[in-house]
């Protein structure tokens, strides 16, 4: 189970949504960030999951949960079904990054992307010293990282710049969680991105 | 929990009548009938946990347990019913209902037709999935259950829970529609038409009036189950199961049974032959062709299940390939694209469309744990 307060990335997220919104959260695991939601927002929540005992747990939890694969796209989702799409820190778990953001922004009127900045600089610092990086938002060793992707917040919004997609709004966290501002691709361990698509 | 291994234990068959007519979407008449049907739990006060089980082609009212004179004769969704089971007797009050057309009890073509005093036959009109709904409202009127907690049904019984969402959207709260599809495909329309080409050209069918004659079209029937049954398994569990393993371990070079597949569908041929009505087997089948509820709102299903006002789980299974996880997907992005509560689980199983009888521990706990969730 997520326990949402050590996800700081959610309380970035709740303050983009109204209620009555609807969401669908990529990769929702257990449900946790539409649980929190729903219950402070008063949204409409659907998550999709791959992995059957996220499923379960969001179940559980009473969550709309649909199991599914991202990579596959969102076909069979009509535009503009959403509000919001969220994916949340886990972009860089994704194979077919494009295609994966172009969805969002089809089926969604916005969309919220949260990731792990591979430029903080304790990462910098991990791989000066010859290591691969472990924190806070990178959990994981190199040989059971879920990670394939890794790529700093310019590298991020050169994509972006480059899809044609508009930055709304974009927060910066440290590993605490607290609001970065100055240095963010230094200071910056975890990125949060409100994003739409002119059309 | 206590009774956990036990399930439901000793039931006993029920049956009311219904003395006003039935018009059904074929336009024919059934004028009075009977509903053979078993219950297991408790209706609470409120009359709010009461759940629905619409069973498939060859199903019946004996979801779980066992007569008293007949304890091997197991209920055929026994392994999901009972306490502490996802559907769950300690909370929940269970019916289950043996359709109109049936063979098991219910008016259908082998029970007698007042107006001539002789099996209906070929004449008990065609059911299609909104009689029966219809017919199931009433004995939900008879019980006193004003609202379903859920209606579930796997495959047939499915749609039978997605038409009832449809057509009395305020008195379903939950829909589990597992292993089913909004509408048949040309294919699964294909096998059911060789099936019952199978039953209509026995010689013994009589223009189905074979009750008269005092015979049955077996043939045709086994034919029809042989041909159903493949359709049911998936290739890998067929490979897995007989392989290409021979009886007597080579060759005979004749057209006796050879192969153990060759055994197992004979088997089950002969097994369905000797106790279902063909002519039931072919209303099942029409039943399954015709239901595309979509259909009556230009082919829109997304503007058809925006009348329901349930909640849905749907299920789908891996290697099910006559309504495939893609079918169950359809209703899926349906229900959300009318903004309906949805959750969809695709469970890895290898035993095809039979998947949904299983008692796998992930799918049963997928469908407990929204039952659970289910206020009363």
């Amino acid at each position: 189970m997520t326990d949402h307060l050590s996800r700081p990335d959610f309380a970035v997220i709740a303050g983009w949504v109204e209620p009555g919104h609807r969401i669908l959260d990529l990769g929702c695991g257990d449900g946790s960030l539409l649980k929190l939601l729903i219950a402070t927002k008063g949204v409409r929540g659907w998550g999709i999951e791959i992995d059957d005992a996220n499923v379960l747990a969001a179940m559980r939890q009473g969550i709309n949960i649909i199991q599914g694969n991202l990579e596959n796209g969102l076909a069979g989702f009509a535009d503009r079904a959403f509000d919001l799409v969220v994916l949340s820190r886990t972009l860089q778990t994704v194979r077919h990054t494009e295609v994966v953001l172009a969805e969002m922004l089809r089926v969604g009127r916005e969309a919220v992307v949260s990731f792990p900045n591979f430029a903080y600089w304790k990462n910098r610092q991990a791989v000066l010293n010859g290591r691969m990086p472990v924190s806070e938002d990178l959990p994981y060793e190199w040989y059971d990282s879920p990670n394939l992707r890794f790529f700093a917040i310019p590298d991020f919004e050169a994509l972006a710049a480059k899809m044609g997609l508009d930055i709304r709004e974009r927060r910066v966290l440290d590993e605490k969680g607290r609001l970065v501002t100055e240095e963010p691709n230094f200071l910056g361990s975890l990125a949060v991105y409100r994003l739409s698509r002119s059309r | 929990m206590a009774g956990e291994q036990q399930g439901v234990g000793q039931v006993e068959a029920q049956r009311a009548h219904f003395a006003e007519p039935l018009i059904l979407r074929s336009g024919g008449v059934i004028p009075e009938y009977d509903l053979v049907y078993e219950t297991y739990g408790t209706l609470n006060a409120a009359r709010s946990n009461a759940i629905l089980v619409c069973h498939a082609l060859s199903g019946h009212h004996h979801v779980a347990g066992h007569y008293a004179d007949q304890p091997e004769n197991i209920g055929w969704w026994d392994n999901i019913v009972g306490p502490g089971r996802p559907l769950d007797t300690d909370r929940f009050f269970i019916v289950g209902v043996n359709n109109l057309g049936g063979c098991h009890g219910s008016t259908g073509p082998s029970t007698i037709n007042p107006a001539t005093g002789k099996p209906w036959g070929a004449d008990f009109p065609i059911v299609a999935v909104i009689d029966w709904v219809k017919s199931q409202a009433r004995l939900a009127d008879l019980l006193g259950i004003e609202t379903w907690a859920a209606v579930v049904g796997g495959s047939l019984g499915g749609m039978q829970a997605l038409r009832w969402t449809i057509t009395f959207p305020e008195r379903v709260r939950h829909a589990l529609v597992i292993a089913a599809a909004p509408k048949l495909s040309a294919q699964n329309i294909a096998f059911n038409d060789v099936a019952r080409q199978a039953i209509l050209t026995d010689p013994d069918f009589h223009g189905g009036h074979y009750y008269e004659h005092g015979t049955r079209p077996i043939r045709g029937l086994r034919l029809a189950r042989m041909l159903g049954h493949i359709t049911y398994l998936s290739d890998d569990q067929m490979g897995e199961k007989f392989g290409r393993e021979l009886r007597h371990g080579s060759f005979s070079f004749d057209f006796d049974v050879e192969f153990e597949i060759e055994s197992y569908l004979r088997y089950q041929g002969d097994k369905f032959a000797g106790y279902f009505d063909a002519n039931t087997y072919l209303l099942m089948t029409k039943a399954l062709d015709y239901f595309d509820p979509a259909r009556e709102v230009n082919g829109d299903l997304v503007a058809t299940l925006a009348r329901s006002k349930a909640g849905f789980l749907v299920v789908s299974f891996t290697t099910d390939w006559r309504f495939s996880p893609a079918r169950s997907k359809e209703i899926v992005h349906a229900l959300v694209a009318c903004g309906r509560d949805v959750s969809y689980a695709e469970i890895d199983l290898n035993f095809g469309h039979d998947s949904f009888l299983m008692a796998d521990p992930h799918y049963h706990g997928v469908v407990g744990a929204y039952l659970a969730h289910i206020p009363l």
